[in-house]
């Protein structure tokens, strides 16, 4: 089974290629694409990776959702701030990214293996 | 004329037949049960001061081979240690001359008296009572009789396999009846304790032993040769079908019983011809375990509708936060194209 951290890093990942992806449906933003894209797929990475380590240390649904929803809308927030604007369209998808990625790595994925399973 | 109450004479008849335990450290307190090969009584042991049953064969059956079956019975008790099967503490025979042992009081009740209320607390029973079976199946000890009235659910959800009068030793490593007696010797219990041991004929072909609904198919037509564990996972099916029925199985005889893979499995398990069922009860427990979990079980080919509704029920609420995100990006589009 992939372990908490990998598998955040892969949703992360997916969800923040498809969130970038999305920016196709805006006209004025569309020669920006390939930017955005990778911009949301590293956000993903970044949140993937807090989100799942966090996972491996606490083994909690509503902390891991809770974690995850805070790490999602502040690396969004920290976008918005960037872009000036659009808090709404950039934080509520970060958010629920972020919500996914907490919901999933606290369901699934290895837990971290201890001393008596290493032995 | 006043008749005697149905309580009284039984309680006339348990003092009749109220072994003598003269000379022993036990005394009796009171009558528990009555089998196939004599009563269990509530005794206490004196020297340690706690409760133990006593397994005592009846006045006329205290020789030949209900005693020798007995004291195998003591013996296979006492080479399974495990904490799903009944410990033996004491065998021998009474002043009397009544082949008797003496094993652990388990308090609790019947899987026929009460049986879980949920379906996953059924299973979960289920998986418990093949953990002793997959242990003694690994001496290569079959039990054979195995059915509700033989499981023993204690106050703590402990289960506890009784009666292990009728298994079967399915391999060398175990004392058969031609080496009872030296096996005895080995074990460092006087074979004078044993004075029938040696009188136990292997269960001969021909010959029917168990119960019917939990008995395999090569069990009923006495075909002692066919017999190994695959006739407990066929004892062990029945028992699923009684645990999703309620009833027993010469009742539930042709009823399909659901969940559709619950009852895959049960048929699996029940198959007429040992080769196609479970090889051991290990594998019917991970099918149990399998449908348990929300996965796909062996025993049941499913169709693409059924595997997206399980796969649905398994993943439910990540599908559900991954849709409504989704829905969150279409009406995001759909409200920037305005």
């Amino acid at each position: 089974m992939m372990n908490k951290v990998l598998l955040g890093v892969i949703l992360g990942a997916i969800l923040g290629i498809f969130d970038g992806l999305t920016a196709w449906f805006t006209p004025e933003v569309r020669t920006q694409l390939m930017g955005i894209v990778i911009g949301s797929t590293f956000k993903g990475i970044i949140a993937g990776i807090l989100i799942g380590v966090f996972a491996r240390k606490v083994r909690s649904l509503p902390l891991g959702i809770l974690f995850g929803l805070s790490v999602g809308l502040l690396l969004a927030f920290a976008i918005a701030q960037m872009q000036h604007g659009h808090y709404f369209a950039i934080m509520l998808p970060g958010g629920m990214v972020g919500l996914i990625v907490g919901y999933a790595t606290q369901k699934y994925g290895a837990p971290m293996r201890d001393a008596t399973q290493l032995s | 004329m006043r008749w005697l109450s149905d309580q009284v004479v039984s309680q006339l008849q348990a003092g009749v037949q109220l072994p003598d335990l003269v000379g022993t450290r036990y005394r009796i307190i009171r009558f528990l049960a009555r089998g196939g090969m004599g009563a269990v009584w509530l005794a206490e042991d004196i020297t340690l001061g706690r409760k133990v049953a006593l397994k005592v064969l009846e006045f006329d059956m205290s020789s030949g081979e209900l005693a020798a079956r007995l004291e195998r019975e003591a013996m296979v008790l006492a080479h399974l240690e495990h904490p799903g099967i009944v410990p033996v503490h004491d065998a021998g025979t009474l002043s009397d001359g009544k082949a008797f042992y003496c094993m652990k009081y388990v308090e609790g009740q019947t899987l026929d008296q009460h049986l879980p209320a949920t379906l996953p607390e059924r299973l979960r029973l289920l998986q418990r009572i093949a953990e002793p079976l997959a242990f003694a199946h690994s001496r290569g000890i079959v039990h054979r009789d195995l059915k509700p009235g033989n499981i023993m659910v204690g106050e703590f959800g402990e289960v506890l396999i009784m009666d292990w009068g009728l298994a079967r030793v399915t391999n060398g490593s175990f004392p058969t009846t031609s080496t009872t007696v030296s096996s005895i010797a080995q074990n460092r219990i006087a074979p004078a304790e044993f004075p029938h041991a040696g009188k136990l004929p292997r269960t001969s072909h021909g010959r029917v032993l168990g119960t019917p609904g939990y008995m395999s198919p090569e069990q009923a037509r006495g075909d002692a040769d066919l017999i190994d564990e695959r006739a407990d996972v066929f004892a062990l099916g029945a028992i699923l079908r009684f645990m999703l029925a309620g009833s027993p199985p010469q009742e539930a005889a042709g009823q399909s019983v659901n969940p559709r893979p619950l009852h895959a499995i049960c048929e699996k398990a029940m198959a007429a011809s040992p080769s196609d069922r479970y090889l051991s009860v290990q594998e019917l427990s991970a099918d149990i375990g399998r449908y348990l979990q929300g996965g796909p079980v062996n025993a049941y080919r499913e169709g693409i509708v059924e595997r997206t509704s399980r796969l649905y029920a398994r993943h439910r609420t990540a599908v559900v936060l991954v849709m409504a995100y989704l829905v969150m990006r279409v009406l995001f589009i759909l409200f920037s194209r305005r």
